[in-house]
């Protein structure tokens, strides 16, 4: 467990200084999750403390959006102001996201159920 | 007694354990109402628990920085949590070795679409600019989404909110879009809801199969590091066209 939240946090912490040294326009955990799975790649299998601490963090995945979302309070007037443009537009484009991604995948694999 | 009140009212105030703790409660008050009325996507725990503790922070005349420094702590896991995404990437990898190119080509296609059709449709209902800007990074996981949004000039806490609303808007239409345009194959569902609503609508698909669950989940992982390559290459372009 404690190997393993070591290993996540080493990897974000070379993506983090990797993106600012070399200024890649990416976050740096994506770096580091990019790291990460060429280091599992490399050894052919998932470390059991790896595999304990990334199941942990992932399964309450959703309390971790908590924090960050409860910024609405400092968006409201935004909200008021720009209300309709901002729901047709997450409407709209999710819908279309969800219909091309699928569409695009039925075309290249067939559609078995 | 309101004095003592007052003195215990400036101590909590000041120390991270309140909101903290608030935090984790309003979130497992939420997922009790989310289990108890049958896991309906409208009653997202996010959602529900976000509502729970803006009301909370409102009423008590409490600003987000206050919030924020005891919050800070579930929050930091986020970066982490994007690395561990690497951990079911790899090993559905192994499973999907015959089908990854499709995936990643659906995927992009998937990308760019959810932040091209954001962009033009709110830049086209006259939107201003940081708006506009906020959503494109809408249909990745949060992190991920305030990374870029920050990084092509969004307010990163705005793309906060829209990617949980994004999340709640996949996992409510996704079966029926999927459903009108005669997607029926577990891979491609799972895929088109994971790549357009991160998270939450992996839940969903979790909900409709295993496989389905398994390729949203794939995609997630992916489109993050799709959407974080491509949305600051393509954004300020598509805006510099618009005008």
């Amino acid at each position: 467990m404690l190997a393993g939240i070591t290993l996540l946090l080493v990897c974000q912490l070379i993506g983090e200084v990797l993106i600012r040294g070399l200024e890649i326009p990416v976050p740096g955990p994506v770096v580091g999750m990019l790291l990460l799975f060429v280091f599992l790649l490399i050894r052919g299998k998932t470390p059991e403390p790896l595999y304990v601490a990334s199941n942990g963090i992932l399964r309450n995945l959703a309390l971790l959006f908590v924090p960050a979302s409860v910024g609405v309070v400092t968006q409201l007037n935004t909200l008021a102001n720009d209300w309709l443009p901002i729901t047709v537009a997450v409407t709209f484009s999710t819908m279309a996201t969800i219909a091309v991604t699928g569409l695009v995948m039925r075309l290249l694999t067939g559609d078995k159920p | 007694v309101s004095r003592d009140l007052h003195f215990l009212w400036v101590y909590l105030e000041t120390s991270p354990l309140l909101w903290l703790t608030v935090t984790l409660v309003a979130y497992q008050v939420a997922t009790w109402i989310f289990e108890r009325l049958g896991r309906k996507p409208i009653v997202n725990p996010v959602l529900v628990a976000t509502i729970i503790i803006s009301i909370a922070l409102l009423e008590t005349g409490t600003d987000y920085h206050t919030y924020f420094n005891g919050a800070q702590f579930v929050h930091f896991l986020l970066g982490p949590a994007v690395v561990a995404l690497a951990v079911p990437l790899y090993t559905h990898m192994s499973t999907l070795r015959r089908t990854w190119p499709a995936v990643l080509i659906a995927l992009s296609a998937g990308s760019v679409t959810a932040a091209i059709s954001a962009v033009a449709t709110a830049w086209a209902m006259g939107a201003p600019l940081s708006v506009v800007l906020s959503l494109a990074p809408k249909s990745v996981t949060s992190p991920i989404a305030m990374g870029i949004s920050e990084r092509i000039g969004g307010t990163p806490a705005l793309t906060a909110v829209l990617v949980i609303l994004t999340g709640v808007v996949g996992a409510i239409t996704g079966g029926w879009v999927l459903d009108m345009v005669r997607v029926r194959s577990a891979q491609a569902r799972g895929l088109a809801l994971g790549t357009a609503s991160h998270g939450i609508g992996t839940t969903a698909a979790m909900q409709m199969s295993e496989v389905a669950g398994a390729y949203s989940g794939l995609a997630m992982g992916l489109n993050g590091a799709v959407t974080a390559i491509i949305i600051p290459m393509v954004i300020p372009v598509l805006v510099k066209w618009l005008g």
